[in-house]
């Protein structure tokens, strides 16, 4: 019970300390840039739990959702592709550097000018910006399989599709997730600003909306949506990595503990 | 190269040989080298031998006989450049169904993603055995080798000793008519590997499997085998091929303490010994 | 020709490193080829596409005059003024996480009470998108650098904390309190234990960092309007260049790959004296 308590206390104690000083500071000197806590949170309900949740924030999430599971899924199906062989592997390095590489905000305006401001092309640069870590992760955890394993896999005649889906993908499975890790920043970037760059909806361009009308309560607020969302990303995935990854998590504790 | 006469094939440095009957696995004239950059490895030269059926024979050579190389033709791993293995009459070309492998290395031969059941039921579930059946034959499989308590763990919260038992119970789920076994013991303490050498014979006795046994330590080649073939140093001839004639029932305490146990272990302890110092059945044939 | 194995080494492991170090040395022309091949065939997809007219050649303009376009382009001073806004944007965002990720990092990471106390703030701040700042950004600084310099900063100080935190974690306490009854004083134990320890962390902190802190240089230029080669993309499209527009985007990942491979670089540079390259932490 007592045990209980202190971690609720070091979970909110520094929220709470930092809350208060925020209050104290606004409230003592008003500051145009800044509204109090009161205020943002009245700000925070009236303009977001309303019509602007069906028209702004879900369908962002839902641009956001189809396009990360489609990297995701595209990413491993590519890179498992490309990492069983030496030759793929070889042909396509140089052009998978290059676009890893490219800051995938420039896509942007490319891909609005071939394919104009519509949703699809939305998802599409959020798969194409969030690809990378996961196919890249894919192919290098797929190339570094075991060779014991391997060598296992082969006298008990398992091979082909079943190899993938009994040794190849479980032993890149840590791997493949941290570029999933990786890559669930890049697409939740990529929905902002391509909303911010073209869009007539959404949560980016609300956001500017405000800033550029000055106003700067309902500016913190969105500033706040975006922060929930990205931490529920992040919590969502930390839930299903330890599922999947159950595993390796009690392997590498036990390792480090010896 | 001064010594690269022309050796007599089929005079000196085979093993025995057998009728077909009695025949489970051959292997003949087996060569294996490995090309590469810097020259070719002449890894093994020319390996004949018999494997009986129901029998259990140990290979044994100094570190560097090219042993495991052996062991992978065998199991159809690496394809010989040279000479055939034969198993039921078949020439093995791709690892065979009637055959399993129990790898030195336990810890990464094991999935570490899958439990100790499911490791187990891998190779059953991929070769296409009905649900019930699996279920039934992993069960025996684990308590045969005494795991029958521990299906739900991951191999690693295991220990070595234990993690090889479940290497073992693997191969034997598989139904193969003959265990290769590749120094399945170096890695793990001496008393385990004690209870674990009683196991292998156990395990053989009660399904009637044939076993290949490789391995470098000179006492336990003979207290397991049957037979112990010994190996030259590498390119690899048989040194020698010898039957052991210690009773059927061994013990770790009495059988080791036998005269004919410390005979037999004296000769074959000189025969590896000649083996490092580089004495060469072959050569020596031809002198 | 023949190669004895060397008397200790068992066979199978010296035919192993033969064969390792054959692919190596035998697979680097092919290898290189192969990649040759992959950019080229990338190149006549896009010829191809551009030329056939899939979509508006207006609007997709072939290789054969993008790539003479950025040479073009690469001869005259504002493209290098543009990279050069950029690089110092990145760089010096880049610089001021590493300070403040560092001090923080070893300051909390040592401390078990603070990094209990700030774990449940950092778990709520870090996956903040630093693209949400951009409205604040752009009401604080307008299109001064500063405003890029805010985006680059918050998103390039947590890949570097996390990572400091992860290895001031595995700093080894036993060598902590031998230095200690050793009479080592904070900042020796810090000098001496901590970082070499923390050392290979922070690289990978810092790589992950740079790729990071690049693209939300080139998203406020893009965004914002801050001076630099996201800026210059987004004028060459509104002025309808694009030709122009497509020859920036292939310098800007170019600028991408140079740092990335600088980045590797130094890593490996800094950590070939350390015993214990580490792998790298998943993040």
């Amino acid at each position: 019970m007592k045990k209980a308590f202190v971690t609720l206390g070091f979970a909110l104690g520094l929220p709470a300390i930092l809350v208060v000083l925020w209050w104290i500071a606004t409230t003592v000197s008003p500051s145009f840039f800044v509204p109090t806590p009161g205020e943002l949170i009245v700000t925070f309900v009236e303009t977001w739990f309303g019509p602007r949740l069906w028209v702004d924030i879900l369908p962002s999430i839902a641009r956001f959702g189809i396009g990360v599971v489609i990297a995701i899924v595209a990413g491993i199906l590519l890179g498992m592709l490309v990492g069983l062989n030496r030759d793929l592997r070889a042909f396509t390095e140089p052009v998978f550097e290059f676009f890893r590489a490219l800051p995938p905000p420039v896509l942007i305006p490319v891909l609005l000018l071939l394919f104009g401001p519509t949703d699809w092309m939305k998802v599409f640069i959020i798969v194409l910006a969030a690809i990378w870590p996961v196919l890249l992760n894919t192919i290098e955890g797929v190339r570094a399989a075991d060779p014991v394993q391997t060598e296992t896999s082969r006298s008990y005649g398992i091979s082909g599709l079943n190899r993938v889906r009994y040794q190849v993908l479980p032993s890149a499975a840590p791997q493949i997730l941290a570029g999933v890790r990786q890559s669930l920043p890049i697409g939740l970037i990529l929905m902002v600003i391509s909303e911010m760059f073209s869009s007539s909806s959404g949560l980016g361009f609300s956001i500017i909306q405000f800033q550029r009308r000055f106003a700067i309560p309902e500016m913190w607020s969105g500033i706040l949506v975006l922060g929930l969302i990205g931490f529920a990303v992040a919590a969502v995935f930390r839930y299903v990595e330890r599922r999947i990854l159950r595993w390796y998590h009690g392997l590498k504790e036990l390792e480090n503990a010896a | 190269m001064l010594h690269d006469t022309p050796v007599p094939i089929d005079t000196v440095s085979h093993g025995r040989t057998l009728p077909a009957e009695e025949t489970l696995l051959s292997v003949r004239n087996l060569k294996k080298v490995y090309s590469t950059d810097g020259g070719d490895i002449e890894a093994v030269r020319d390996l004949t031998f018999d494997l009986g059926k129901n029998e259990l024979t140990c290979l044994v050579g100094p570190s560097g006989s090219g042993k495991t190389t052996l062991l992978k033709c065998i199991a159809g791993l690496l394809a010989p450049t040279s000479g055939e293995v034969v198993l039921d009459g078949k020439v093995v070309t791709a690892p065979p169904k009637k055959m399993a492998v129990v790898f030195q290395e336990y810890g990464r031969s094991l999935f570490p993603w899958l439990r100790v059941a499911d490791n187990v039921e891998l190779p059953l579930k991929n070769a296409g055995v009905p649900k019930a059946r699996r279920t039934e034959l992993v069960e025996e499989a684990l308590a045969n080798v005494g795991l029958d308590h521990v299906p739900r763990s991951y191999p690693w919260q295991l220990s070595g000793g234990m993690q090889q038992r479940v290497a073992i119970a693997r191969a034997i789920a598989y139904q193969p008519e003959v265990l290769l076994m590749d120094e399945p013991f170096a890695a793990v303490d001496a008393q385990t590997r004690a209870d674990l050498e009683d196991l292998v014979r156990k395990v053989r006795k009660t399904l009637g499997l044939s076993v290949l046994f490789v391995t470098h330590d000179i006492d336990e080649s003979v207290y397991l085998g049957e037979r112990v073939i010994m190996l030259s140093s590498s390119p690899t001839v048989v040194q020698e091929d010898l039957v052991v004639d210690l009773p059927e029932e061994r013990d770790q305490l009495e059988t080791r303490s036998m005269p004919r146990f410390t005979e037999l272990r004296h000769h074959v302890y000189e025969q590896i010994q000649l083996a490092k110092r580089g004495f060469r059945p072959d050569v020596a044939a031809t002198k | 020709m023949t190669v004895q194995s060397p008397g200790d080494q068992t066979v199978t492991r010296s035919v192993a490193a033969v064969q390792a170090k054959s692919r190596r040395r035998r697979y680097r022309p092919r290898r290189a080829l192969l990649g040759l091949a992959g950019i080229l065939t990338l190149l006549a997809i896009w010829e191809i596409a551009a030329r056939v007219g899939l979509v508006d050649p207006r609007f997709l303009p072939p290789p054969s005059e993008v790539l003479p376009r950025l040479l073009e382009i690469a001869t005259i001073a504002p493209f290098w003024i543009a990279v050069g806004d950029t690089l110092v944007q990145w760089g010096l965002g880049l610089a001021i996480a590493l300070v403040l990720a560092s001090v923080t990092g070893v300051v909390i990471g040592l401390s078990p009470f603070l990094r209990r106390a700030t774990s449940s703030t950092v778990e709520f701040l870090r996956p903040v998108p630093s693209v949400a700042l951009i409205p604040l950004a752009v009401l604080l600084f307008g299109v001064r650098i500063e405003a890029s310099l805010l985006l680059i900063v918050y998103a390039a100080f947590w890949q570097i904390f996390i990572q400091v935190l992860y290895g001031v974690a595995d700093v080894d306490k036993i060598a902590m309190d031998t230095g200690q009854s050793y009479g080592f004083s904070t900042w020796q134990r810090i000098r001496d234990i901590v970082f070499p320890t923390t050392l290979p962390y922070l690289m990978t902190g810092i790589r992950l960092a740079a790729a990071v802190a690049l693209i939300l240089a080139i998203t406020a230029q893009l965004i914002i309007g801050t001076p630099g080669l996201g800026l210059e993309i987004a004028r060459a499209q509104n002025a309808g260049l694009y030709t122009t527009m497509y020859a920036l985007v292939l310098a800007t990942g170019f600028l991408g790959v140079l740092i990335n491979f600088g980045a590797r670089f130094l890593e490996r540079a800094l950590l070939s004296w350390h015993h214990s390259v580490r792998g790298e932490i998943p993040v």
